[in-house]
């Protein structure tokens, strides 16, 4: 390639962050499904490791979000305006429940340690932790369905509720639930110290991981007649297969290995297998942004734009490296000997 | 939007001040081994930790707002100040980084890379102000684009990062936040100390929220006449709204307070000085300055709203600046903060007066605009999204909002306002159950 293709590349680059906001941020939320479903007698100990675990980066994990957001509405502006306009009601309740998360999940910390008002702020921060993902996937299936912008005349429910309120979108939103879920499970059987309580956290992603399987499959043939173009992408050539065989190759390593106490090797299977997920999606979708109504190619701000953005990824990227590593090394090292 | 960012605002402005109490506190605590100072830092910034989360969900709320409400406005400007945004993004990845080590780390890093994230947190909480205000400021000054046909193009984002309002209203908006924090928390401690004198815990904190507050309320109004002048070069619209002045004239006299009524064309019950504002802007009487009828009467903004937001910044800034002059004063005398019981009152009441001076100012900048979004190129009526019902998600986040306000009013009170003294609440919490550190 003589010139990049800088579209296309700022495309990637948004998907990058939308895996690293999926795997992190998307764990935290998970973190508040196993505190809602917090049971038996360690439920106590179950919510203080997921709390534990968030408190530090949650807010860090967050900001990825915002990153998707900025490049979507510097590089892709008409792509934003159209996904703000046919999104605007399932979009503007995840914010709600964005709001609602993050702050009872602080509130919680710093409130009074008496059960009813520490169990109040549980309940809102778990509650809005479960309702936040299935939105963000109900988004997430509506766009890949391409009913986004597809129906221009109508009425109200026509125009702003029927291009979301699918099954498929339904289903996208469900599968995004058991995929939080899961990585938090895995996550944290690595944080917990092995015993009674890793077994819960064992436990917890075994379960969850089979859900998650069984809303895969659901998907994949719903997408068959709901999803015709991302579902065509996925069986077009020997790159998709090739992908769809990886991804199921490593769900069994990453099934195994929970089984088997493997737990490191579990997380990094199951941030793999997410990672696949996500890219098998956007390779399928391609060359579309917004499927069947706007292509990377058409939705791009100008090359200027477009360039500069690049830098100023790049040059952030710099600064942000070594202060997440750095982040996440002052919070795992001699984890276990605190609080003893 | 508007509520959202009036709310907002307000986290924002003690996102960029309350790190620099923070770390002030913190390095006196290493440089004179006062415990106070540490247990000050301490309960700082479990307020800063409140107020942080609550700053990051509204403002994650925005910028989903600006295409959910502005979605023709975004494909219009977005790629145009995408740039400041996108650095912001980064200065807050920073911001949120470091505070997560500063709250948590205490008991992991060492004192000085404690310092040093400290440090960090109040940089790019500043940073991450001054990119979103570039990006508000062209807005105003809208540059780095040609238009044709109704659509911009050769579009030079680095001359829109550059753009003529950037460089006033970032430097006046980062004083207002170290003012509005460092004196409003001045205030907060100056009731305490008023109460109990001898409390060393609430005389320290006055003393650093002091150091901080002082001199930005001593520039402020410099920089706010600097913000002035560039007004009344590039929007004379908004400048003759915020002086309620109708019509193009010479000898325009200076007015203080009054209210406009649109209909007449009148100031009533206003101060004027004769020939004051001709002189002040030019340094001649008799220059013309234009009026709100230099432009049809459907460019014009609303001017009751305007104007006595202007006036009330003006009077609040001044009362600020006065206050810290005073402090200034007696130091330089005693080389010691007073705590005489009239100037303690005073920064009571001065308390609340940098947030609602931040507010009107952001009304005289945003009404004062109207009906443009992007200054004489685009109307605010022609952005906003063609989705209907826009009141119920207004309504709603209005509710949460208030809600949340409420909360955190609630909680600050409980967790660094009750006077040490009394123990601390919460300290069987485990993050915090490890206090304080020995100083060597
Ligand atoms: C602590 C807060 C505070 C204080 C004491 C003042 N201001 Fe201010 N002012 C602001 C906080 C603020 C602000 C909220 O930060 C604004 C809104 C937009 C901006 O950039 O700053 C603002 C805007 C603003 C503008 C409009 C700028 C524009 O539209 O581009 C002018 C002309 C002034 N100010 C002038 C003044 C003067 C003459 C003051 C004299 C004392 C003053 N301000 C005190
Ligand atoms: C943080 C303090 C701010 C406050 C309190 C504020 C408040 C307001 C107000 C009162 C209006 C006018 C509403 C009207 O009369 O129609 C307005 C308009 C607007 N402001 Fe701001 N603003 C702030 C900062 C910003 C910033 C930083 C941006 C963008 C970078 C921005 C973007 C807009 C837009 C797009 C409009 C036009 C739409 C509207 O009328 O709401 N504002 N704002
Ligand atoms: C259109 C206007 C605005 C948008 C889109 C916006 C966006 C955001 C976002 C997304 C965050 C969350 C970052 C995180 O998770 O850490 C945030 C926080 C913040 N914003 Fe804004 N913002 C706007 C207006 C402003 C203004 C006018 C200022 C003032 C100078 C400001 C200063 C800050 C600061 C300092 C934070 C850090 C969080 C805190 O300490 O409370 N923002 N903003």
């Amino acid at each position: 390639m003589s010139t990049l293709d800088l579209p296309l590349v700022l495309a990637g680059v948004m998907v990058v962050c939308l895996t690293l906001y999926v795997i992190m941020g998307g764990a935290d939320f998970g973190g508040g499904v196993w505190d809602l479903l917090a049971s038996g007698p360690r439920r106590h100990q179950q919510r203080a490791l997921i709390a534990d675990v968030i408190s530090p980066i949650w807010e860090a994990n967050h900001v990825w979000l915002i990153i998707v957001v900025v490049i979507l509405f510097t590089a892709f502006p008409k792509a934003f305006s159209t996904l703000a306009v046919g999104l605007h009601i399932p979009l503007s309740l995840m914010l709600v429940g964005v709001v609602l998360r993050g702050s009872a999940f602080t509130f919680r910390a710093y409130d009074s340690r008496r059960d009813t008002v520490q169990r109040r702020w549980g309940v809102m921060f778990a509650g809005a932790s479960t309702i936040t993902p299935v939105l963000l996937g109900i988004c997430a299936g509506a766009v890949a369905s391409g009913q986004i912008g597809a129906a221009r005349t109508g009425d109200f429910t026509a125009l702003y509720v029927t291009p979301w309120m699918t099954p498929f979108a339904l289903l996208t939103g469900v599968l995004t639930l058991c995929l939080f879920a899961f990585l938090a499970a895995v996550f944290l059987t690595v944080e917990a110290e092995p015993g009674a309580l890793q077994d819960d956290f064992r436990a917890r992603a075994l379960w969850s991981a089979l859900a998650l399987g069984a809303a895969a499959l659901a998907l994949r043939w719903s997408a068959q007649t709901a999803a015709p173009h991302v579902s065509a992408g996925l069986t077009r050539g020997v790159l998709p297969w090739a992908v769809l065989l990886t991804t199921a190759v490593i769900s069994v390593i990453c099934f195994t290995a929970l089984w088997t106490r493997r737990y490191r090797l579990a997380r990094g299977s199951a941030v793999a297998q997410v990672t696949l997920i996500i890219w098998g999606w956007a390779f399928a979708q391609h060359p579309y942004i917004v499927p069947e109504t706007l292509t990377i190619e058409a939705a791009a701000a100008p090359t200027v734009t477009l360039r500069l953005l690049l830098i100023a990824l790049c040059v952030g990227t710099v600064i942000l490296v070594p202060s997440l590593w750095y982040l996440f090394r002052v919070f795992s090292a001699g984890k276990h000997e605190k609080h003893e | 939007m508007a509520i959202s960012l009036a709310f907002h605002i307000i986290f924002a402005v003690v996102g960029i001040g309350m790190p620099a109490l923070m770390v002030i506190a913190e390095w006196r605590w290493t440089r004179t081994g006062d415990p106070v100072f540490l247990d000050l830092a301490r309960r700082w910034a479990k307020g800063t930790a409140i107020l942080f989360a609550v700053g990051a969900v509204s403002g994650t709320v925005l910028s989903f707002e600006l295409g959910l409400l502005w979605p023709k406005f975004m494909e219009w400007a977005g790629p145009i100040i995408g740039m400041p945004f996108s650095l912001e993004g980064f200065a807050f990845f920073t911001e949120a980084i470091f505070l997560g080590i500063y709250l948590y780390g205490w008991d992991r890093i060492s004192k000085q890379a404690h310092l040093a994230a400290g440090v960090m947190v109040a940089v790019s909480g500043a940073v991450s102000g001054i990119f979103v205000v570039i990006a508000n400021a062209w807005m105003n000054a809208p540059t780095g684009f040609d238009v044709v046909n109704g659509l911009p193009v050769n579009i030079d984002p680095i001359a829109a990062l550059f753009n003529d309002a950037a460089f006033e209203q970032t430097l006046h908006m980062t004083l207002a936040a170290y003012a509005a924090t460092g004196l409003g928390v001045a205030g907060i401690h100056a009731w305490f100390v008023r109460r109990d004198p001898t409390n060393a815990f609430h005389r320290r904190a006055l003393q650093v929220a002091l150091i901080v507050g002082v001199p930005a309320a001593l520039v402020q109004p410099l920089s706010g006449d600097l913000s002035a002048r560039d007004v009344a070069k590039r929007q004379p619209v908004k400048f003759a709204a915020m002086e309620a002045h109708f019509e193009t004239s010479g000898n325009v006299p200076f007015v203080i307070g009054g209210i406009p009524n649109a209909e007449t064309g009148e100031l009533q019950y206003a101060i004027k000085i004769p020939n004051a504002l001709s002189l002040l802007m030019t340094g001649s009487a008799s220059t013309v300055i234009p009026g709100l009828d230099a432009v049809p009467p459907e460019d014009r903004p609303p001017v009751g709203v305007v104007h006595i937001a202007f006036q009330v910044m003006v009077a609040l800034g001044s009362y600020m600046a006065l206050l810290s002059l005073w402090v200034v004063w007696h130091w330089v005398r005693k080389r010691e903060f007073s705590r005489t019981p009239l100037l303690l009152m005073g920064l009571i009441l001065g308390a609340p007066f940098g947030i609602i001076a931040v507010e009107a100012g952001w009304i005289v900048t945003e009404v004062g605009r109207q009906p443009w979004i992007v200054h004489n190129l685009i109307r605010t009526a022609d952005a906003v999204t063609p989705v209907p019902g826009l009141i119920v998600p207004m309504v709603g986040f209005t509710l949460l909002y208030a809600f949340l306000g409420v909360v955190v009013v609630a909680l600050l009170r409980r967790q660094i306002i009750r006077s040490p003294g009394a123990p601390m609440e919460g300290f069987e919490t485990r993050e915090f159950a490890v206090l304080p550190a020995k100083p060597e």
